[in-house]
This record gives C-alpha cells, structure tokens and sequence, in this order.
C-alpha cells in the first residue's frame, strides 16, 4: 500500500470538501442577503448554484469508495473517509436550506416586509460561521474548535425561539401578517436547521480524532 | 458469555543467545476463537507461535522464561511431555509442506505415530480430517497419489487436515495462506471461520484485510512486545495505542 500517494488523495478530498463548505457557506449568507435586500436575481443563483454543490457531493462520494476500494483504510483513515461520507451530506441538506430561503426570497418579491429583518440576518451570520468553524476544526483536527464550535447552537435555538414568539404575536394581532410571518417562520425553522447540520460536523471531528462517539 | 481462556501466557520472556525476542508477553487466548498476530516483519509474532507448541526448544541458545499456561498447566514445567503438547497443539506452516507421500499417508502419518494401525480407522481419521479441511470432495477419488501433485491450496489443506488428524486442541498458523491465490486464500479463510467452533486458532499474518476478515481478537507486536490486544472490530476502528494506528494506518513499519 502506498501510503504517499493515499495522503496525496486524502489531501485532494480535503481540498474538494473545503471547496464544498465554502460554496455551502456561501449559499447561507446570500440566501439572508436576497432575503434582506429582497434581490431575486441573487436567489436565483443560489438555486442555480445549488446544483454545482450537488455535483460536488456526488463527486467526493465518489472518491471515498474509490479510497476505501483501493486502499482499504483502517483506524482513523477509514474513520475519516466514513465520516466524509457524513459531512457532505450535512454540507448538501444545508444548501437545501439556503435555496429553501431563496425560493421564499422569491415568493415575498413583491411584498412589503411586516417588519424590519433584524434577528433573522444574526441568526444567519452565526450559522454560516458555525459552519466556517466546523469545517475548519475538520481541516486542522482541532477537538476543542470542534467543542466550542457546537456550543453556538445554543444561542441560534435562542434566537429560534426567540422569533417564534414575536412572529407569534404578529399573527395575533393581525390575521393578514400571518402570511409573511409564517415564511419568516420557515427560515428562521431552515437555519436552526443548518445549525444542527453544523453540529453533525462537529461531532464527526471528535470521533475522528477520538473514535468516540459524542455528543454535546 | 463468559470468555473461556485456553492458554494464558504470563511474563513471557525469551532469549536468543544475548538477544531479547519476546519482552514480557502477556496475553490471554480466548477458547473456540481466532486470534490474529499483527505487527512488523522481526517482531516476534512467529517465535511467540512457536513458544507455544515449544517449536523453539530445537533451536540452540534459546532461553526461555516465564509461564505458557494450556488449560492452567504450564507446558515449560520439566514434566510436561512436548510429544503430548505437539499432539494438543498443532500448526500449519507458511508453505505448504506435505510429506512426499500419498495423500492418504500425509493424513494418516500422525495418527499411526500416536498408535493407530487399525485400517479401517484409519481410513475413517482421513476421510473426517480431509472432510473438515473442506478437502474430501475434491481428492476422494485419488487418496493414493502423491500429495505433491495437488495445487498448493489444496496442499495447504492437506496440511491443514494432516494437522486435524491428531485431533489438535489448538491450531498455530503461521501465515498460511501468504503462498496462496485469492481463490485458495478464501477457501482455507471460510476454513478457519469452520475450524474455530472445534478448536483455538492462533493465525500470524501480514494481511491487516485478512487479520480483519477471519479474527475474533487481534493483539499487535512490536519490537517483541505486545502493544495492545482486543477484539479485531477494535483494533481495526478505533485501536487504544498510537502505535497500532500507525501500525495499521501503514503508517510505519
């Protein structure tokens, strides 16, 4: 078995599935941009980008069968490529989110915003850099990033919650806002979501490096 | 389940004139289970097998200390009959090596050695043991030519039988399929998964795949130490000592 050239390969996928979590990251921070500025042709893209981070997907999969047939890893490199195996499905559910949240970028073109979107964009920034993080404890086998890095779930559930009850009370006291509130629902529902994603891929980090199973 | 230990090897250490081969072996070997030795070429995983049925006892300058304890009866106790252990404790080579003999005198030679004359249990012994070796079907017809012209899977079996006919407790394997094709290496692998529910299996082996395929326990070796010994799924996902992941890893060695 030529070592070499399996660390070679292994650093190819690294690469590609950085290249994954950027685009991912990417798709999450502009859905909320569109979603701000109300710029359907940005969400568009996203949803025509969507695809590439698909293709990707299919790709990286592609190589870990091929490393796992050829190379046969064991121990930690065969926990890594299992585990890659699980990170791009998390990075592809999650850009599933972003388009969720352009399409209703989309849907809303023509309204005007029941409120000024405040919680909805920190939320956001702090999911997509839960993201960054998680892939950069990936990257540099960091334990403690991996640890810290879950513990932001916490605040964007706050948040989460935080929304409901506002938008609740909107829908309240007016039966026609309940339209708008219920898709701000959705998103605010979609990046609690990509947090949780996130939170797969600090996981996966631990048990890499660890072989152990845990969770927050 | 409680685990029933059929050999304990307890601060083993041997000598070779001034060298150190085995440093304080410990390890327990778990009854009706395969236990695969890993580790590096000139770790000592062949001279531990052979310590075992006390091979190393014709090699000069060889020193040996410590306990090697077979159903709690130590086998380097002054009294202990080595014919009576190599009988309990059989091994198959690397290469296989039948004797330039009949098919039928390769299996029955051990058995005649331990007093068997009757034919007609004779005949039985060889027919079970080449049975059990997943051999029968394929020389049933041809018992009385040489085992030499057999392929060397199916020579490897032969051994495997030969070995079987003394009826064995233990079987020590070093490497025994590493002269094989695919084919004959999965045939006397699907073997051994057989023999396991009869006897204790020791297999050395260079194959971390086949060590993963055929193993119940897996203890590595290095540099006439055992690092570490645990169940194969273990050593194979999430082993204890860095040194076996890099072991493993192919990291080193």
């Amino acid at each position: 078995m030529s070592r070499i050239q399996f660390s070679k390969e292994l650093e190819k996928l690294h690469a590609e599935l950085l290249k994954m979590g950027a685009m991912t990251e990417e798709a999450i921070l502009n859905s909320i941009q569109s979603l701000k500025e109300q710029d359907i042709q940005l969400a568009e893209e996203i949803i025509e980008r969507d695809a590439l981070i698909d293709n990707l997907e299919l790709e990286i999969e592609d190589k870990c069968i091929k490393l796992i047939a050829t190379q046969q890893p064991l121990a930690i490199d065969l926990r890594e490529i299992c585990s890659i195996l699980r990170l791009i499905t998390n990075l592809e559910r999650m850009a599933d989110h972003a388009v969720n949240i352009a399409e209703i970028t989309i849907k809303l073109a023509n309204e005007k915003y029941i409120k000024p979107l405040i919680d909805i964009p920190r939320m956001a920034d702090l999911a997509a850099n839960m993201v960054k993080k998680a892939l950069d404890a990936f990257i540099q086998k960091d334990i403690q990033l991996a640890k810290d890095t879950w513990h932001l779930d916490e605040e964007i559930d706050e948040i989460h919650q935080q929304i409901h009850r506002e938008l609740l009370t909107y829908m309240m006291e007016d039966p026609k806002k309940i339209t708008q509130s219920t898709y701000f629902l959705f998103i605010s529902s979609h990046l609690e979501r990509i947090a949780d994603y996130a939170e797969n891929v600090c996981e996966k980090v631990v048990y890499i490096q660890t072989g152990a199973y845990q969770m927050k | 389940m409680t685990k029933d230990i059929k050999i304990r090897v307890r601060n083993l250490n041997l000598f070779y004139g001034h060298f150190q081969a085995l440093v304080d072996m410990n390890i327990d070997i778990v009854q009706n289970k395969v236990t695969a030795l890993i580790g590096p070429s000139g770790c000592g995983k062949s001279t531990f097998l052979r310590t075992l049925n006390r091979l190393n006892d014709l090699i000069q300058d060889v020193k040996i200390e410590g306990k090697v304890l077979l159903d709690g009866k130590n086998i380097y106790d002054d009294a202990y009959d080595p014919i009576e252990l190599r009988k309990r404790v059989g091994m198959v080579f690397q290469k296989p090596n039948p004797f330039p003999k009949t098919i039928y005198e390769n299996v029955a030679y051990g058995p005649r050695i331990h007093g068997i004359k009757e034919k007609a249990k004779l005949d039985e012994i060889v027919e079970k043991s080449l049975r059990r070796a997943a051999l029968w079907d394929e020389v049933r017809h041809k018992l009385d030519k040489p085992a030499l012209g057999l392929s060397g899977g199916q020579q490897q079996r032969l051994c495997i039988a030969r070995c079987l006919a003394v009826e064995p407790e233990v079987i020590l394997m070093d490497e025994p399929t590493s002269a094989l094709d695919p084919i004959s290496t999965s045939k006397v692998e699907d073997l051994i998964g057989e023999l396991k529910k009869d006897y204790t299996i020791i297999i050395v082996t260079h194959n971390m795949q086949q060590a993963g395929r055929v193993s119940d326990y897996t203890s590595f070796f290095l540099n006439g130490e055992i690092i570490e010994t645990d169940l194969t799924s273990n050593i194979f996902s999430k082993p204890a000592d860095k040194r076996t992941e890099d072991y493993i890893t192919g990291r080193f060695g």
